[in-house]
């Protein structure tokens, strides 16, 4: 195959999509990207030049709407499901 | 007559009528439940005692004409994507598995005060991620045609619902044939509708420029009928757009004239001759009662794959960010410091499709390769629209299969992703260009598993397929697991 995935791009690529694989993990996920980007490749047979990246199917742009606050106080439904919280707060472990 | 036999429209009629209370109809589903979901696995959560309040609630806004819409009374099973006030909503992944929203999506919300009765939330694949329901957290739904086969996917659980008489109706979710290919796999009708139609809000986000909600139903009509109750303009989702909805207008029996078209690409290589056979005679059908059927070469339809899993794959690494242990679902025990917190929540929480599409979604979008693969599908995306909007010009609609084969067999589909994602050739293009795509039960292959026949609209067309869909149902006559086993 075209496409080899090197340790380094699949522990890069892990930090990016903050997962921690298991060595056979990792040895799957290079087989598995790999095969995906051989796949993915054979849109290089396409000329698009001077073609947009098309983000939306429709015309829309931005989508306005008046400078006015309509959602009140909702902290005790956010802090309902988390894991574990104090005193109005989301806990976390230590971030150092 | 039996309650089940009922079509969703049907059933509503008949409780107005006073034939039928909302409590009897509700037991009738439960007690089917009862009987079957042991060997199906269609729901995550079941909500008995939920529904039977809501039943006894909804009867009296019945019988006070408060409620007076096609589906008051009705009760109806919702996909495990979609946000339920004070209902367990999953997924179908470890990370979610105790997530309890405190708000309801809008078009949940939009059932509901139609009058629906929520029975619980269907299995599905993991964030939606797959074709067969068996990348499910909760173990895989079972085909209720032949439980050695899977009910397809994402919204596994909806269709063998639907089709098993677990619910009247579902609501599902397509991001790249969810809906269509279960609805195919299940014969049941599934419809998913032009991009914007149906809000996003509380639909728990996988690629957010592809997914729609959209009906899993027992006819064209109830189909119609939930579409018409679900649409709306929602101003939560900056994506929904403002249109006409009167979809049970468009259920008349009639497609003189309508110009049909069939891509040659679609019945090429890979298609099962069953399939091929049952839709090619679908589409003789609707030539006899009228439409203008040809052939023609739609272009670019082998590039919709890879495009669609470079996008779907970007958004999903993006979107799924957020389960991070931190706000809500799963937190790995026993963590040090916040970035091992991070990752081992996920690494946990997360099942093995769904962390091989947040790698390949993570990568596309990394510095160095953004231009070459995210920006090259986007740029392929647009391309892709012309070739439809150059079919529009010329064709009502497009006519194919749903899937290039009946259900696989349960088990012989994750051990190789990619022959599973190249099933989804005849599906994916259609949320690529943002398109309404409905499917339509249409026979069974050798083994008695359902086929289902496809109609690809033109942006906002979705009454045209209505009413293709409607005449055709009109010309097959019934078609259901209950119809088959003679009940």
């Amino acid at each position: 195959m075209a496409n080899v995935i090197t340790d380094e791009t699949i522990d890069y690529v892990g930090i990016l999509a903050k997962l921690e694989l298991s060595a056979e993990e990792k040895e799957q996920a290079k087989k598995d990207l790999a095969e995906m980007l051989d796949y993915i490749d054979q849109l290089g047979e396409l000329d698009t030049t001077g073609v947009e990246p098309m983000s939306h199917v429709f015309p829309v742009n931005n989508v306005f709407r008046e400078d006015v606050v309509t959602n009140g106080d909702d902290r005790d439904n956010i802090l309902k499901n988390a894991p574990e919280e104090k005193d109005g707060m989301f806990v976390v472990p230590n971030t150092f | 007559m039996n309650i089940l036999d009922y079509t969703a429209v049907e059933l509503s009629a008949a409780i107005k009528k006073g034939e039928v209370t909302v409590a009897q109809a509700t037991q009738a589903v439960l007690d089917q439940i009862e009987k079957t979901e042991a060997d199906l696995n269609c729901y995550v959560t079941l909500d008995k005692e939920g529904a039977l309040a809501q039943a006894n609630d909804i009867q009296k806004k019945i019988d006070a004409g408060e409620l007076t819409g096609p589906l008051a009374g009705v009760p109806v099973a919702i996909k495990d994507n979609m946000c339920t006030e004070g209902m367990l909503t999953t997924c179908s992944s470890k990370i979610l598995g105790n997530f309890i929203p405190t708000y309801t999506a809008e078009a949940v919300i939009n059932l509901q005060k139609a009058g629906a009765v929520i029975l619980g939330k269907t299995n599905m694949d993991e964030f939606a991620m797959g074709s067969t329901t068996e990348t499910s957290a909760f173990g895989p739904t079972k085909n209720p045609w032949d439980t050695e086969h899977v009910p397809g996917g994402s919204s596994g659980g909806s269709a063998a619902a639907v089709a098993a008489d677990e619910c009247f109706y579902a609501l599902g979710s397509d991001t790249g044939g969810s809906i269509r290919q279960p609805a195919s796999y299940c014969g049941v009708v599934g419809m998913k509708p032009t991009y914007g139609t149906v809000s996003r809000y509380g639909l728990i986000a996988y690629g957010s420029s592809l997914d729609q909600i959209g009906p899993l139903a027992k006819d064209v009509t109830d189909c119609a009928t939930v579409l018409e109750a679900i649409a709306s303009h929602d101003l939560k989702d900056s994506t929904s757009v403002e249109r006409e909805t009167d979809f049970t207008s468009a259920l008349v029996d009639d497609v003189k004239g309508m110009k049909i078209g069939i891509p040659r690409s679609y019945f090429g290589d890979g298609l099962d001759a069953d399939v091929k056979e049952k839709v090619l005679a679908a589409a003789r059908v609707l030539e006899e009662k009228g439409a203008i059927v040809e052939e023609f070469d739609l272009d670019l339809v082998e590039y919709a794959i890879p495009t669609y899993y470079t996008i779907a794959d970007a958004e999903a690494s993006s979107n799924l960010e957020r389960f991070d242990g931190v706000k809500y679902g799963y937190r790995a025990e026993d963590c040090e410091e916040l970035h091992q917190m991070y990752k081992r929540s996920r690494s946990q929480g997360f099942g093995p499709e769904v962390k091989r599409r947040i790698m390949l979604g993570s990568f596309v979008l990394s510095s160095g390769y953004y231009d070459a693969y995210y920006l090259k599908a986007l740029r392929v995306k647009a391309l892709i629209k012309k070739s439809f909007d150059e079919a529009f010009a010329k064709y009502d609609m497009i006519l194919g299969p749903c899937a290039p084969t009946t259900a696989p067999r349960l088990g012989s589909s994750l051990s190789d992703p990619m022959k599973m994602y190249l099933g989804d050739i005849y599906t994916i293009s259609v949320n690529l260009a943002g398109l309404p795509g409905i499917s339509v039960p249409c026979g069974v292959d050798k083994n008695g598993l359902p086929i289902g026949l496809q109609l690809i609209g033109d942006c906002f067309e979705e009454k045209k397929l209505i009413q293709a869909a409607y005449s055709y149902e009109q010309a097959r006559g019934k078609f259901s697991l209950r119809a088959k086993e003679g009940k």
